[in-house]
């Protein structure tokens, strides 16, 4: 791995920059950043949001775990538990219908012009994360329930990772062919 | 470089070009993509800057601290690729309400802002509350095969799908 590279903090700053300023150009170039699009989305009726994360789960999958495979990454999975990641999902669920962005698509949404994004939008999230600051104290034995930790499928099956990502890659390309026939 | 003027690319297109930009975060920065921290961050800093007092004794704060990172610059970074995706394409534009919007809830700018605040209070605890986003959990964590991601990304479409029906 580079860990001279990244141990700089300033080139690492400038490097967070330029990478976001990548993904913001594709989120708007995808139509992401609209809330039309993600509402679509979670009505059914545009699968643009799902084309975009499934495709990018299928690229990214095949080269983080070749990468990893060469030692020149390591995984970084978040820890869950069912008090943790199943209440926080069902949340995040209701603001995201409700607001119609989420985190990044946000920040898009913003950049190509919205004001519903960063008048009403931005600030929530915000005033959001200070709430969650201020109950997380109090809510840590909940969010431990449950807890299954920071594990991946591949190591909790006890499998070779390349068993789980090609066929996994499979039935997402199947997936995307079938949206596509419906003309999604 | 006409492709960088048209308005709209394949998400099939768009997608492959995020997850060969998350290969590069891995490997020159050793992160994943990741946007929800970098507002945990802002309220810290916020709260620090209305209240004049440190927020470094609260927990949620040890673990994230108020300050720029990595992560932070990356959202910022967004806003900024955005605005010229947009810029170069010809379709900037200020804009209060969303089409789908203006055609249910109707011209009124207040509903929406008040909504979308709302929203993004939800969003933003749930978030933190399941510990990622549709960045960090919806697109790395499932990358890498995450037991937490995948189960906090479908719970956000199941939960936003069930929402969205009830709301339209």
């Amino acid at each position: 791995m580079l860990k001279n590279l990244h141990s700089k903090k300033q080139t690492q700053l400038i490097l967070g920059l330029f990478m976001g300023i990548i993904f913001g150009f594709l989120l708007q170039k995808g139509g992401a950043g609209k809330y039309d699009v993600i509402l679509g989305q979670l009505l059914l009726t545009d699968f643009t949001v799902i084309k975009i994360m499934l495709s990018a789960v299928v690229t990214g999958m095949i080269g983080i775990y070749i990468l990893k495979g060469f030692g020149l990454a390591q995984l970084h999975p978040k820890p869950g538990s069912i008090g943790m990641t199943v209440i926080g999902g069902i949340i995040f669920g209701l603001g995201f219908a409700v607001l119609g962005y989420c985190p990044g698509t946000i920040s898009a949404a913003i950049g190509q012009g919205n004001l519903d994004a960063l008048l009403g939008g931005l600030l929530g999230i915000v005033v959001g994360s200070g709430i969650f600051a201020h109950l997380y104290p109090g809510l840590q034995g909940f969010l431990k329930k449950g807890w299954f930790g920071d594990i991946t499928f591949p190591e909790y099956f006890k499998l070779n990772p390349w068993v789980v990502i090609l066929p996994l890659c499979l039935v997402i390309i199947l997936f995307f062919y079938w949206i596509e026939s419906l003309g999604l | 470089m006409a492709f960088l003027t048209l308005k709209l690319w394949s998400p099939y297109w768009v997608g492959i070009g995020i997850g060969i930009l998350s290969w590069f975060t891995f490997l020159l920065s050793d992160k994943p993509i990741g946007c929800s921290t970098a507002f945990t961050r802002t309220s810290g800093i916020l709260e620090q800057a209305l209240t004049g007092k440190s927020v470094t004794n609260q927990p949620y704060y040890q673990k994230f601290p108020a300050k720029i990172d990595w992560e932070w610059m990356f959202v910022f970074g967004i806003i900024i690729g955005s605005f010229f995706s947009a810029v170069f394409s010809g379709n900037f534009q200020l804009n209060w309400l969303p089409d789908l919007w203006m055609a249910r809830f109707g011209m009124e700018v207040f509903p929406r802002i008040l909504t979308a605040f709302l929203g993004g209070i939800l969003l933003g605890i749930g978030a933190r509350w399941a510990g990622g986003c549709t960045s960090g959990h919806g697109i790395s964590g499932t990358l890498q095969l995450a037991v937490s991601s995948w189960i906090a990304a479908i719970l956000f479409f199941v939960s936003g799908i069930l929402t969205a029906h009830l709301i339209y």
